[in-house]
């Protein structure tokens, strides 16, 4: 077994990294939606706090569930967001594979969000239930927008999957947003990632005024801890799988390093505003705005980009 | 312990129970989440689940009916978790104090740490009384 591998899974683009990335990001998100609406917001290190308390609190288990389910999806959960983001990072910053193409990350992802279902589920709990019920309608709803968008740098990358190809190619050529089908998959992309994240106006799932927390109600302790970092590490994960699928990856030489910072924060601004600006929708709306117009808007971008457009 | 209370002081997260309050306190709490007073700078937040709090808000003189559900819902909350009470009901009964309905003891349904007396107490107040919990905390 190779040392440089546990490196990349434990410290730079995997645990470590993305966990420390993320949680500080999240705190950019929480104190930007407190300015959009006139208020102080949050200190700089609340995630750091938060993610430590919830650690030394206590473990409720459910007594109707299945518990070995219940404590096992955050860890599951948790150990497929890091190998996500070792792979995207490896590919990104080190410009070589980890052992998995585009279709492993886009399994990756889904087997999340199968996670947070089978998660909510086990507890037995109505809202808990009723949130795994939605969390399931949402990911069929944006699955079918999302392959058709990861679909489209495969296709103007010559029918390449894996990502150093991709990125290896979006180098030579340049990013692929800067062609028509380019920019159609990539608004599609942010709307889908809104969604795989289930931040507003698509937090259906856990909506809090009438689910409460939905999947991650009966969650306390560590297992909660855990299901609330997944959450911030994938605001590195999926602007990061973006960067690399349209924006032509990191440059980190010189003046690279300014645009590296500059094409992730666009990203996760986009996504901010979005959320900040968008009350939640209805399920029905969601796969209905999903299926009949974001698919669509998707499968044009495909068929542009296998003509070459 | 120190440390890690230190980190309980900064991210307090509130659950509001409200055991057969008149609803005045309840408004008055909410106000502690509006941009004026804005009780994020110092980490609080508002969840809905009872397992994810550090802090159980308790309004309202506990009657006869509600009694079981809060001792319940007390004993769903993931330890350690506080108790405090908003207004002068759970602390005196207030205008309340000789209803039919109320229990003989409050302290025996939910033990409360700490009162914020008031009807209903002023936002102020109770950021007060949420600095004292947090000096505490830090020891």
């Amino acid at each position: 077994m190779n040392i440089e591998y546990v490196f990349f899974l434990l410290i730079f683009p995997g645990l470590l990294f993305t966990g420390i990335l993320g949680l500080t990001v999240g705190w950019v998100d929480r104190k930007v939606s407190a300015r959009f609406q006139f208020r102080v917001g949050p200190p700089f290190l609340q995630n750091f706090n938060d993610f430590f308390k919830l650690l030394g609190k206590e473990t409720i288990i459910v007594k109707e569930g299945v518990h070995s389910l219940f404590i096992a999806a955050p860890f599951i959960a948790f150990a497929v967001i890091v190998l996500i983001s070792t792979m995207i990072g490896v590919a990104l910053f080190f410009n070589k594979g980890f052992g998995g193409d585009l279709f492993v990350i886009m399994y990756l992802l889904m087997v999340y969000s199968v996670m947070i279902i089978l998660g909510g589920s086990s507890t037995g709990n109505v809202y808990s239930s009723i949130g795994a019920a939605r969390e399931m309608k949402l990911l069929l709803a944006d699955e079918l927008a999302f392959i058709f968008v990861c679909m489209v740098p495969v296709v103007k990358a010559d029918y390449q999957l894996s990502l150093e190809q991709i990125l290896n190619w979006q180098s030579i050529e340049g990013a692929f947003i800067g062609s028509v089908s380019g920019v159609i998959a990539f608004i599609v992309g942010i709307l889908c990632i809104q969604a795989k994240m289930t931040l507003p106006p698509f937090h259906i799932p856990e909506a809090e005024t009438e689910l409460v927390e939905g999947p991650f109600m009966e969650y306390s302790g560590p297992p909660l801890a855990f299901w609330k970092l997944n959450h911030f590490m994938l605001y590195v994960v999926l602007p990061f799988l973006l960067v690399l699928l349209f924006l032509g990856g990191f440059n980190l030489h010189g003046l690279g390093i300014l645009w590296a910072v500059l094409k992730y924060f666009l990203i996760v601004v986009v996504m901010i505003i979005i959320k900040n600006t968008n009350p939640r929708i209805r399920i029905d709306t969601a796969l209905n705005f999903f299926w009949k117009y974001a698919a669509l808007l998707g499968f044009i971008a495909l068929i542009l980009a296998v003509l070459g457009v | 312990m120190g440390w890690y209370n230190k980190r309980l002081a900064k991210s307090i997260w509130v659950f509001h129970l409200s055991a057969s309050p008149c609803n005045n306190c309840d408004i008055e709490i909410l106000d502690l989440l509006t941009p004026k007073y804005d009780l994020e700078r110092f980490g609080i937040k508002l969840v809905g689940s009872v397992r994810h709090a550090d802090v159980i808000l308790l309004s309202g003189i506990i009657n006869q009916k509600v009694a079981p559900k809060v001792t319940h819902l007390y004993s769903q909350a993931p330890k350690p978790v506080f108790v405090v009470g908003v207004g002068t009901c759970p602390a005196g009964g207030c205008c309340f104090n000789d209803s039919y309905n109320k229990v003989p003891c409050r302290e025996d349904v939910i033990p409360i740490d700490m009162y914020i007396p008031g009807c209903p107490p002023k936002p102020e107040a109770m950021i007060e009384g949420v600095v004292k919990l947090v000096e505490v905390l830090n020891g």
